[in-house]
């Protein structure tokens, strides 16, 4: 890819390698493993979100091998450990789009409400335009006051065409509509907003499985990619979404938005782990620029460093 | 997965002997499951190291009352401290002269847009004159998001587009309000970030130059570990004087609450409870407490039925039920009812309990069964279904060929609902008064 990470991102790792993980490598740093090293980073990793199952289970896991293998000093440990994490991460993992598909990619974005889904979606045509793709939006958030408005304002700033109907329209024919477009206007990529909704909300959720079949329908393959957008802050309840969003409508990635602030987004782990969902993307500030491609291994190693 | 604390209290209980009073060893077990289900609950580990102590300090020794079991007398002490810790439901302070100026702050899409106009409702019905203030200059169509909930509700919106500062925008909408007799100005500012020095700033700048009487926090029910730190830095930059609870009306336990509210004091005043605008509630402390215990969901799943059945069509079920006249068509249009809430399964998980005995159920319960049941009764004649009776043997091959299932699971079925017939039979002749009673008949 030839998409280069920017700046920010690399902020943000910075800022939270000093804060969190950071300390997880100063105490790692220290010489022998105690039992006090133990909680230590129990207690670290439940404070990242990443759940105090999944936490248990990975310093359980960590504290076999350790024994198995005779490891003594906390380096060696922490090499474990970033081993473990990473493994976690990149199971299952895929590119983007990777997938064989037409001169026409489908992209369909959905989450809870506030996650982040509109200022993703710019990010992502961003991402696009710097490869130089012809996008094409579509505004399948009808529900919410101003929601179309405001994905008009980006298509704007971005220079993309937007295809939208009236407030409290289908968006299953909204995306109709905009996929016929895109074919005739020769767009490589269609992202589709959807109306944020909590994944307790069944008939919401059904509503969801009807725009993913209508794209399927108007295009074989479609959508592409399904992606969750997860804000970072979000705790344990990011594991019910991505799997009531996964069973609605067979989600492919998650974008993990709003990691420019002091939340880690530890719950991604547990997620990747028990739903085999790849983070594909992560949002960091609020510009369309700040993205980034999902590299686990350098992500992992950046939280060490 | 919805597997509630009191289960799990159950079986740690179980295995112990000699009741009567909790030892140490008793309660420092039980602690574990409560570390764990608060922790599950995204309530801050330091705010769980705290609570747990206390409530272990509290427990040990504590007589186990005649009429509970240990394990409820072990939550009954949780359960209490919870309520102590999240405080006294509280109202806005509304203080001073009028107008009064409210603020609502928060991260990035917790909710704040919505939730001004939901407050700005509910102050409207308390006889109060609210002008709705469009502040987030930032956030593309903000400004038209709040005219157009304005709009909905007739309630006066305050903007002046994105160019100017809020600052400016919120000093014009106060000196609007005073000459306008508005009774309360409410400032929607932007989403912004804690550590965002220059935007936590501007906030600043606002409340010196228009001293709001209430300054609350809007926070996601969904946030994790990281809200301490938000609110903290929230509180110490402009003294916040309440919380805002959104998105309740999910699935997430909300136990940033709590935690919010042990660390600075903060007290919640309200919860967000659903998309509506009128979906604003107070917050009633034994409610939220009962959540962040994971104690079932039995109010979710009472809205759900709720909106999935008919008010009509109940009553004429009920009706039915009574004079015993409930037959298979009937059956079968319930069964539609009941698919209307969601997959059964996910129905039954919200039951309080459900889960210790989720296992040790046949397949029967299960949406399976409710397919195959479905599949029976449609490959019936209408008359058939009005007069099982007469569906003799010649009948019941064709019923099974019909729905792809075998002649002995339409037997079952016809026997299930002979039973259920005389039941009803006995229920509406009053032999049971006690159970007619308690199915509400």
């Amino acid at each position: 890819m030839i998409f280069r990470r920017s700046n920010k991102l690399q902020d943000s790792l910075t800022r939270t390698r000093q804060s969190f993980f950071g300390r997880i490598a100063g105490l790692l740093g220290q010489s022998d493993i105690t039992e006090q090293t133990w909680e230590e980073l129990e207690a670290l990793l439940i404070q990242a979100d990443v759940g105090a199952n999944t936490t248990i289970e990975l310093v359980d896991a960590l504290r076999e091998q350790v024994a198995r293998d005779r490891v003594h000093r906390a380096g060696e440990m922490q090499a474990l450990l970033k081993g473990q994490l990473v493994a976690m991460l990149q199971a299952n993992g895929h590119a983007y789009l990777g997938g064989e598909g037409g001169p026409l990619s489908v992209v369909l974005i959905v989450g809870v409400n506030g996650s982040g889904k509109t200022t993703s979606i710019a990010k992502l045509v961003r991402y696009h335009q710097q490869q130089g793709e012809k996008v094409l939006l579509a505004a399948g958030d009808t529900f919410r006051a101003a929601a179309i408005d405001q994905l008009a304002v980006w298509a704007d700033r971005l220079g993309v065409d937007l295809i939208a109907h009236q407030p409290g329209a289908d968006p299953g024919a909204v995306l109709y509509d905009a996929i016929h477009a895109a074919q005739s206007r020769r767009a490589d990529v269609v992202i589709a907003d959807t109306a944020g909704r909590l994944h307790t909300k069944h008939n919401l959720m059904q509503e969801l499985g009807k725009i993913h079949k209508v794209a399927a329908k108007q295009l074989p393959g479609a959508p592409h990619e399904t992606i969750l957008v997860l804000d970072a802050t979000t705790g344990q309840n990011g594991l019910a979404q991505a799997r009531t969003f996964g069973e609605a409508v067979d989600v492919t990635g998650m974008f993990l938005a709003k990691l420019d602030g002091t939340a880690k987004g530890g719950i991604a782990f547990a997620v990747a782990r028990e739903l085999g969902l790849p983070i594909l993307f992560v949002g960091t500030g609020e510009r369309a620029e700040d993205i980034a491609e999902f590299d686990a291994e350098e992500f992992v190693d950046g939280l060490f460093e | 997965m919805f597997e509630t604390l009191t289960e799990k209290l159950q079986t740690v209980f179980k295995k112990l002997s000699g009741k009567g009073r909790l030892s140490e060893q008793d309660v420092d077990t039980a602690l574990r499951e409560v570390r764990l289900a608060l922790l599950e609950a995204d309530v801050n580990f330091r705010v769980v190291k705290d609570f747990v102590s206390r409530v272990r300090e509290r427990a040990i020794g504590a007589d186990v009352m005649k009429s509970l079991s240990p394990a409820q007398m072990v939550i009954r002490i949780v359960n209490e401290e919870l309520i102590a810790t999240l405080g006294e439901p509280r109202k806005l302070t509304l203080s001073g002269p009028p107008p009064h100026v409210i603020m609502l702050a928060g991260l990035q899409g917790s909710g704040k847009t919505t939730t001004a106009a939901k407050l700005a409702l509910k102050l409207r019905q308390s006889g109060q004159r609210p002008l709705l203030v469009a502040a987030d200059t930032r956030r593309p169509a903000a400004i038209t998001q709040l005219e157009v909930l304005g709009q909905q509700l007739d309630i006066a919106v305050h903007s002046e587009g994105d160019q100017l500062p809020p600052l400016r925008i919120c000093a014009n909408a106060v000196a609007r309000a005073r000459k306008s007799a508005y009774s309360v100005v409410l400032l929607d500012t932007g989403g912004r970030l804690h550590i965002d020095d220059s935007m936590m700033r501007e906030l600043e700048d606002i409340v010196r130059q228009v001293s709001p009487s209430d300054v609350l926090l809007v926070v996601d029910a969904m946030t994790g570990q990281d809200a301490v730190r938000v609110a903290q830095e929230f509180n110490r930059r402009v003294a916040l004087t309440g919380l805002i609870l959104t998105k309740v009306d999910g699935d997430a336990r909300g136990g940033a609450a709590l935690s919010i509210r042990a660390v600075t004091g903060v007290p919640i005043i309200y919860m967000g409870v659903g998309e509506k605008t009128d979906a604003l509630e107070a917050f009633l402390p034994d409610r939220l407490a009962s959540r962040i215990l994971g104690m079932g969901d039995m109010l979710t799943l009472i809205e759900r039925a709720e909106a999935a059945f008919d008010q009509e069509q109940a009553q004429k079920m009920e009706q039915k039920l009574r004079t015993a006249t409930f037959d298979l068509e009937d059956f079968l249009e319930q069964m539609q009812q009941v698919k209307k809430m969601g997959p059964l399964e996910q129905v039954l998980e919200m039951l309080p309990g459900f889960a210790s005995i989720k296992d040790q159920l046949p397949e029967e319960v299960t949406g399976k069964q409710m397919k195959r049941v479905e599949a029976i009764i449609r490959s019936m004649t209408p008359e058939e279904r009005r007069n099982p009776r007469i569906i003799d043997s010649s009948r019941k091959r064709r019923v099974a060929r019909g729905s792809g299932t075998t002649v002995s699971q339409v037997n079952q079925l016809l026997n299930q609902f002979r039973q259920m017939q005389r039941m009803m039979k006995q229920l509406s002749s009053g032999r049971l008064p006690g159970v007619l009673g308690r199915f509400g008949l």
